[in-house]
C-alpha cells in the first residue's frame, strides 16, 4: 500500500515544536481520575507507541488530542497550536478503537464523503483519489459493497484508509491492528513505518511487539500516569534487566543443579531461574552486562556442558513489567490475540 | 490539499452540504423515506374514504336490530380524519425517526468519525433535522395531495390552498415532536431513552393543553387551526402556530449548545 503523503509538517511548525505537546493533562469521569497530569511531547515525523495496560488512559489522550472530548485540566497543543483547530483545520487523520462505519454505505461512498467533508472539491481528483485509497487498502473489488457487509479485517483497513485519505500532517490510531489477523496486522504495520519522517503517527496499542516493530519511541501509561518516555533502544537500555540464558547438553541435572547453586550466590545475580519445556536451561538475571564470561567459567567449574548460551535481548515487555509492576495479559486485547513468545516466556 | 481547500461551507456550518447529502442518502438507502411516503399515501387515501363509508359500514355492521341515525358523510369529516390519522400516526413516526439520529450515531462512533475534521458540529445536527424534516414534508405533502384528490372525487372540490395550508400545519406538529425527541437523542446516549423523552414531552405537552391560559400556545392545538385552514373557516387560530415555531427554535437551539459542548 503506498501512501501519499502532505507536505505541510514543515510549513506547519518551527523544526523544534513538537507535533504532540501535552501539558499537566487532566481528566476525570466522577471520581475515577483517568489523567493525572501527563506531560508528553511527541516529535514531528516520530511514529510513536502509547503503551499501557487496559484502563492506562491512552484511549482518553487520544480523545483529548482529537477534540473529541475536553481536560479537566492541562492542555494539548498540536504542532504549537489548540488541538481543536488543528483538527478543525482538516489536518488530523484518525482511527478509531474498532471503526464502526454506516452499514448502508459502499466503502467508495465513505471514502468520497471523507474527502469531501476536506474540501476535496474536484469531482475527478476526488475520484481519482478515492479509487486510489481503495486500491491501496485492497478494497477495489469491494468497492460497491455496503460496508455492515465487511469483515472486521477489511473495516480497519477501510478506517486506515480514511484516517489518510486527506494528507494529514498527524495520524492518530488507536489500536489499529487490535482486530486484524497476522497478515492483516503486518500489513498495517508495514504502512505505519512507511510514513516515519513523513506524517507523525501515534498509535495506541497493547501489543508490545508492534510497538517494537514500527516505533521509534515510546510512552508507557499506567493508571492515567506517564511512567516512561523515550526512545525505545533508550528505555530498553534503561530499563530492561541484562539476562543470559544457558541451555546445557541433556543428562546433566546434577551438575546443572550445581550450577544453579553457585550463580546464586554470586553478588552479580539478580535472580537465577529455570528456563525451558522441562526446566533445563537456567535464566540469569543480572545488572552487568559482562557477567557472560563469569557464567560460562562458573558452567566449566561445575561440570556442565552447555549446548546453547545466548545474551538475552531485554524486550519492552522487561520494560513494561519493570514500570508497570505486572504483566500484559495473555489475551492481550480480549480476542484472542496472543501476543508471541519473547524470550522470558520461555 | 490546502488549508482553504479543506474548508467545505463557512464558520459554524462547515461541511453543511456533505452531510446533508449524506443524510438524504441515508433516508433513501435505508427505505426510511420511501416506507414513509407510502405509508402517508395510504393515510391520504384512506381518510376521506374511511369518511366516505363509515356511515354505510356502521349501519351494515349493525344490521336491522338496530336503527342508527348518522349524518351524511362531508368533506370536513374527511378532514377530519386525515389530521386524526397524520396526527397519531405522524407523531409516532417522528419519535421513532428522531430518536437514534444523533444517539446512534455516538453509540456506534460515526459521528467522532466524521467530526474528526472541519466538519462543525452544528453542521452534523443542521443536517440531520434538515433532512427528518424534508422527510415528514414529502411524507406530508403526499397525504395532503391524496387527501385532497379522493376529497374531491367522494365529496366536493375542496381549496387547495386550504389543504396545502393544514398540509403545512400537520407538518409543524410533527416538526415539534420531531425537534424534541432530537434533544432527547442528543443529551442522551440511548436511543430508548430518547424515544421515551419524546413520549414524556407529548404527555406533559397533552397535559398542559388542558390548562386554558397555557393551552392556547400549545403546538397539539395546531390540528384544530389546520382544520379551520383546510375547510376555510374563519378566524384560524394562529396562537398554536407561534407557540410551535418558538418551541422548534428553542428545542433544536438547545440541541446545538448540547451537542457542541458534549464529548463524543
Amino acid at each position: 500500500m503506498s501512501v501519499a503523503v502532505g507536505s505541510s509538517i514543515a510549513a506547519a511548525a518551527p523544526a523544534a515544536t513538537p507535533a504532540i505537546r501535552m501539558r499537566g493533562l487532566r481528566k476525570r469521569f466522577g471520581e475515577v481520575v483517568a489523567l493525572d497530569g501527563l506531560d508528553l511531547d511527541v516529535p514531528v515525523g516520530s511514529v510513536f507507541g502509547l503503551l499501557g495496560p487496559n484502563g492506562a488512559g491512552k484511549t482518553t489522550a487520544i480523545r483529548l488530542l482529537t477534540a473529541l472530548a475536553r481536560p479537566t485540566g492541562g492542555s494539548v497543543r498540536l504542532f504549537g497550536v489548540a488541538a481543536g483547530e488543528v483538527v478543525r483545520a482538516g489536518r488530523v487523520g484518525y482511527l478509531p478503537q474498532e471503526p464502526r462505519f454506516y452499514d448502508w454505505i459502499h466503502g467508495r461512498e465513505l471514502l468520497d464523503l471523507v474527502a469531501r467533508l476536506h474540501g476535496l472539491a474536484d469531482r475527478h481528483e476526488r475520484t481519482e483519489r478515492v479509487a486510489a485509497a481503495l486500491r491501496d487498502a485492497e478494497l477495489a473489488a469491494a468497492a460497491d459493497r455496503a460496508v455492515g457487509t465487511y469483515s472486521g479485517g477489511m473495516r480497519q483497513r477501510l478506517g486506515i484508509a480514511q484516517a489518510l485519505l486527506h494528507d494529514p500532517d498527524l495520524l492518530v490510531l488507536d489500536e489499529p491492528v487490535s482486530s486484524l489477523d497476522p497478515a492483516g496486522r503486518r500489513e498495517v504495520l508495514r504502512i505505519v513505518a512507511g510514513l516515519r519522517g513523513r506524517v507523525t503517527v501515534l498509535l495506541s496499542t497493547h501489543v508490545l511487539s508492534d510497538v517494537e516493530r514500527v516505533c521509534d519511541r515510546v510512552a508507557i501509561l499506567d493508571r492515567g500516569r506517564l511512567v516512561a518516555e523515550g526512545e525505545l533502544e533508550r528505555l530498553l537500555a534503561d530499563h530492561a534487566t541484562t539476562a543470559f540464558r544457558l541451555e546445557p547438553e541433556p543428562g546433566q541435572g546434577a551438575a546443572v543443579a550445581a550450577l544453579e547453586n553457585a550463580l546464586g550466590g554470586q553478588s552479580w545475580a539478580r535472580r537465577v531461574e529455570r528456563a525451558g519445556e522441562a526446566g533445563e536451561a537456567l535464566l540469569v538475571v543480572t545488572d552487568d552486562p559482562g557477567a557472560g564470561v563469569a557464567i560460562l567459567r562458573l558452567a566449566l567449574e561445575a561440570g556442565v556442558a552447555p549446548a546453547a548460551f545466548a545474551h538475552v535481548r531485554p524486550t519492552l515487555e522487561d520494560v513494561f513489567l519493570d514500570l508497570v509492576g505486572h504483566p500484559v495479559p495473555e489475551d492481550l486485547d480480549g480476542r484472542g490475540f496472543v501476543r508471541p513468545r519473547t524470550e522470558r516466556d520461555a | 490539499m490546502s488549508a482553504a481547500a479543506r474548508a467545505t461551507g463557512d464558520g459554524v456550518l462547515v461541511g453543511l452540504r456533505s452531510l446533508l447529502a449524506k443524510e438524504l442518502h441515508e433516508q433513501w438507502r435505508t427505505l426510511r423515506l420511501p416506507i414513509l411516503v407510502v405509508v402517508f399515501l395510504i393515510i391520504g387515501f384512506g381518510s376521506p374514504v374511511l369518511a366516505r363509508f363509515t356511515p354505510e359500514l356502521v349501519r351494515t355492521l349493525a344490521g336491522d336490530q338496530f336503527t342508527i341515525s348518522l349524518p351524511p358523510p362531508t368533506a370536513a369529516d374527511a378532514v377530519d380524519q386525515l389530521l386524526k390519522n397524520g396526527t397519531q400516526f405522524g407523531i409516532l413516526v417522528a419519535i421513532l425517526l428522531a430518536m437514534g439520529s444523533v444517539a446512534t450515531e455516538r453509540e456506534r462512533g460515526t459521528a467522532a468519525l466524521l467530526l474528526v475534521g472541519p466538519a462543525s458540529r452544528t453542521a452534523f445536527l443542521v443536517a440531520k433535522l434538515a433532512v427528518l424534516a424534508l422527510t415528514l414534508a414529502l411524507a406530508v405533502a403526499g397525504a395532503v395531495a391524496t387527501a385532497w384528490l379522493y376529497t374531491a372525487i367522494l365529496f366536493t372540490t375542496p381549496s387547495p390552498a386550504g389543504f396545502a395550508g393544514a398540509g403545512i400545519l400537520l407538518w409543524l406538529e410533527l416538526l415539534v415532536f420531531t425537534a424534541l425527541t432530537f434533544l432527547g437523542s442528543t443529551i442522551s446516549r440511548s436511543v430508548l431513552a430518547a424515544a421515551g423523552l419524546g413520549f414524556a414531552l407529548l404527555i406533559v405537552l397533552g397535559v398542559l393543553s388542558a390548562i386554558p391560559t397555557v393551552g392556547a400556545v400549545i403546538p397539539t392545538g395546531l390540528a384544530g387551526t389546520a382544520r379551520t385552514v383546510a375547510l376555510g373557516l374563519p378566524e384560524p387560530d394562529w396562537r398554536p402556530v407561534a407557540g410551535a415555531i418558538v418551541l422548534v427554535v428553542a428545542v433544536v437551539g438547545a440541541s446545538i449548545a448540547v451537542f457542541e459542548r458534549e464529548e463524543l
